[in-house]
């Protein structure tokens, strides 16, 4: 279990590396990307043996756990007790039948499966301490971590691995590999945190390599401004963690530890007001930092930077920091909205609203990237909803899954676009799949994963989320979110399909029909990643293969719910405790739904792009889908309400108004305060200081003069006679001694 | 050591003390300034023995060291600079040097 207990070098590790190439990267044969890529090759290493550990870990109490259940009831003496002791793995729905009949009490296992509870793997250290109060700074490592420690170092080392070949040759090669090592050491760093201190100052890190990267061309004045906008918009966020951190930290009894807040929180020691309030803080953060509705504006400028930093962005690093938090400090969350019992709560709403706000917005773009990052604020709606309804598992599935697919999305259109030096999809691009077969290949699978097809990856997740929406909640429950996933579904299978068709299906444009400089397929340092990823695109959703409906139950019990088993935290710190706390159930209903909905959207997409089929140039005809059309390209206005509104109201009237009161009011005062001050000046001039101070001045000025003359006699300049008056005064003070004493 | 002899041996302090304050104060040789200076610390260092003897205490030994050591020194960079002022001006007369002169 070393490494697991030594997990916190996996954050310093990159971190060194930073350090390293800032300082001998560019003397360095490969320019530092050498040192990034050694470094997260060893962190992918070491996150995969600690996935493998943590697995022996969770095993061995389980193991622990039923050793001590039999015990219990071999202990109550009941007739038959020989089944238990077989309990095992394989066997737990027998031993539980077993169970079911000889201990009909209520200590018996109600749940599905055994309950165990698994200690979190801690460490810390003591950062400095203020009085009673300490800040550590140290690992928590759990089930969401280590899945997360498993994405980043991945998802990371692919992109170290592509931008080789991306950004071969820029000027800043050296310093875009330190910022890249940066960002993975604060991700990282921000997964393990055990206290909200330490998440918060990694959060900040985050954004800061954010706004480095998403600059990284900062001579361009539109990257220069992206980048400020990212950082800016995600300080309005900050201000809520800030206030929701502060406002734990007094509400558990001047404590920032994670663990310690989400028990009281959980244990109902803290006022549900408060638990509100603070939950309310913490989801601006949320929403600045992982693009939702009315914050995600930074998201899609933030294409700004290279394709690679926006894979990182999008699927590993920056985006899932604000839904890890919720994840992370669950039971904060769980109790302040009520998620167990309400119908309705804050986060699933801007979920909600997020879902359809970002596949409309991906209708419009022509930009590939601007597509794919609309699908990520999107598919990030999903994830906020999911933990809104109380779906846990299925959010961080729809993290660990999505990861995969949108990390081979983005680095698939960034092949693409280093192949015909753009990323306008109706100006450059068209008929890509004759001259980029394998980037082609890829991007379509993942494409596949993202709409979720059966048995891709987010067919899954997605449906794991749908099943949460249908099945959780209080009176009422949160079915009305189910029908927003639906829609959500069928947006994103159509605009999906309209990207994938103006890129790689139709008659060539621009660049891509240059008959002098044809495009042609990148190189393996750019179309391996992609295998790797489409490759976990299509395996990753069997990571939870659900354990009901259809021919799922044929399934042996080792090989479902692996990933709820395994990464869902057990313990008294999560909900998962309370009764209010359930897991959905597969529904393949549901699931079936969902998939004919997602080859509807893809259906009709395709009739409409391909075929020409439906009311073509309707936005030329009927005014209202004109408005519709505008109000999509504006973005829904919010840059207008931002910039001009906004930014424009402080800096227009505010700044008029400030300005009359300047010249009227102030100018007065000061003009008037001015004339008393010249003639008061005057009079004190004339009387005070000539006459008063002067004369002072000047016979102080001559006495001083004076007693200096006749003292610089003394002054011979022969060390002997200092010396004398020295031992002269020392004989005199001596003999004052003498007589005193 | 009764109080007789300790007498004896502090007199003697005083009167090297009283010889090297007026070597200090009379002399014009840099040179025998210095050496009158030595004769002031051994003063003082004869003091302290007699007085560490007095007490039965080793303190007082161990602090003449030091002394004589300190002394050492001191005695090391002030010839070092009666050399340098007798390199730059071929004599080491006190009376000559008045550059302090206000």
């Amino acid at each position: 279990m070393w490494l697991l207990e030594h997990a916190y070098l996996i954050p310093l590790i990159p971190a060194a590396s930073f350090l390293l190439i800032l300082f001998v990267g560019k003397r360095m044969p490969y320019k530092g990307a050498e040192i990034g890529i050694a470094a997260l090759g060893i962190c992918f290493v070491m996150a995969l043996g600690t996935n493998w550990q943590w697995r022996t870990y969770v095993n061995d109490a389980e193991h622990a756990a039923e050793v001590k259940a039999g015990e219990d009831h071999a202990d109550e003496g009941s007739a038959g007790s020989g089944p238990e002791s077989e309990h095992s793995e394989e066997g737990l729905a027998d031993g539980e039948a077993a169970s079911a009949v000889v201990v009909a009490s209520a200590t018996a296992p109600t749940a599905t499966e055994l309950e165990f509870e698994v200690e979190p793997v801690r460490a810390s250290w003591t950062w400095w301490q203020s009085g009673d109060v300490q800040f550590n700074v140290g690992m928590l490592l759990d089930g969401p971590a280590v899945m997360m420690l498993f994405v980043v170092t991945l998802i990371s080392l692919l992109v170290h691995v592509y931008s080789t070949d991306y950004v071969g040759g820029d000027r800043r090669y050296t310093h875009y590999f330190a910022f890249l090592s940066l960002f993975s050491a604060s991700m990282l760093g921000l997964i393990m945190s055990e206290n909200t201190l330490q998440l918060l100052m990694c959060w900040e890190l985050v954004g800061l390599c954010s706004f480095a990267l998403i600059g990284h061309w900062w001579e361009e004045k539109p990257n220069s401004d992206a980048a400020l906008k990212a950082f800016i918009t995600n300080r309005v966020g900050d201000v809520g963690l800030i206030c929701g951190v502060i406002i734990l930290f007094f509400a558990a009894g001047g404590t920032f530890d994670i663990v310690t807040i989400n028990e009281m929180a959980v244990n109902g020691d803290i006022d549900h007001l408060v638990l509100l309030v603070a939950s309310c803080s913490l989801m601006a953060a949320v929403m600045s930092k992982s693009g939702q509705f009315v914050l995600h504006t930074w998201l899609p400028d933030a294409m700004a930077g290279p394709t690679p930093v926006s894979a990182l962005i999008h699927a590993a690093t920056m985006v899932v920091a604000g839904i890890y938090m919720v994840a992370r400090l669950y039971g904060v969350f769980f109790e302040g909205f009520s998620i167990g019992t309400s119908s309705i709560n804050p986060l699933a709403v801007i979920g909600a609203i997020t879902v359809i706000g970002g596949a409309g917005l991906a209708f419009v773009q022509n930009d590939i990237k601007k597509v794919l990052a609309y699908s990520t604020v999107s598919q990030l709606g999903y994830m906020a909803m999911a933990l809104g309804v109380g779906a846990w598992t299925a959010a961080l599935f729809h993290l660990f899954t999505h990861a995969m697919f949108k990390a081979g999305l983005f680095l698939g259109s960034g092949s693409v676009a280093h192949s015909v030096h753009s990323f306008d999809m109706k100006e450059h691009m068209g008929g890509m799949r004759k001259f980029m077969p394998k980037t082609f290949v890829t991007f379509m699978i993942c494409t596949a994963a993202l709409i979720g097809l059966f048995p891709l990856a987010g067919f899954w997740s997605k449906d794991e989320i749908l099943a949460g929406a249908d099945q959780l909640g209080g009176s009422g429950g949160y079915t009305a979110f189910m029908v927003v996933g639906l829609i959500g579904a069928f947006m994103t299978a159509a605009y999906m399909t309209r990207c994938i068709y103006l890129t790689f299906f139709g008659e060539p444009h621009g660049h891509a029909a240059d008959k002098e400089h044809p495009p042609h397929e990148s190189g393996p340092r750019i179309v391996i990643p992609l295998y790797i990823l489409s490759g976990l695109a299509i395996v990753a959703g069997f990571a939870n293969l659900p354990k009901t409906g259809f021919l799922l139950e044929k399934l042996p019990s080792g090989s479902t719910l692996r990933f709820e088993h395994y990464f869902e935290p057990k313990g008294a710190y999560f909900p998962a405790v309370l009764d209010t706390f359930s897991h959905p159930q597969f529904n393949g209903y549901i699931a079936l739904g969902s998939t004919f909905i997602g080859l509807a959207g893809i259906g009709l997409a395709y009739a409409w792009y391909w075929k020409g089929m439906g009311p073509q140039g309707l936005t030329s005809r009927s005014r209202l889908a004109r408005a519709g059309h505008t109000a999509l390209v504006e973005k829904y206005y919010l840059d207008k309400l931002y910039t001009d509104i906004i930014v424009g109201g402080v800096k227009g009237p505010i700044a008029r108004a400030v300005y009359w009161f300047n010249q009227k009011g102030i100018d007065g005062v000061i003009n008037g305060a001015g004339a008393t001050a010249v003639k008061s000046g005057k009079f004190v001039y004339e009387r005070i200081d000539q006459g008063v101070v002067d004369t002072i001045v000047n016979a102080s000025g001559s006495a001083a003069g004076g007693s200096g003359q006749s003292l610089r006699k003394m002054q011979t300049g022969r060390v002997q006679q200092y010396a004398a008056l020295l031992f002269a005064g020392a004989a005199i003070l001596a003999g004052i001694f003498m007589i005193v004493i | 050591m009764d109080d007789l002899l300790l007498n004896q041996f502090l007199l003697l302090g005083a009167v090297l003390f009283c010889l090297g304050v007026y070597g200090v104060l009379a002399r014009r040789n840099a040179v025998l300034v210095l050496m009158s200076i030595e004769l002031i610390l051994n003063a003082v260092s004869i003091n302290l023995i007699a007085f560490g003897a007095f007490w039965g205490t080793i303190s007082g030994a161990v602090f003449a060291l030091f002394v004589i050591a300190i002394a050492a020194a001191e005695v090391g960079v002030g010839l070092a600079i009666v050399l340098l002022i007798y390199r730059n001006r071929r004599s080491v007369d006190l009376d000559d040097m008045a550059e302090m002169k206000g």
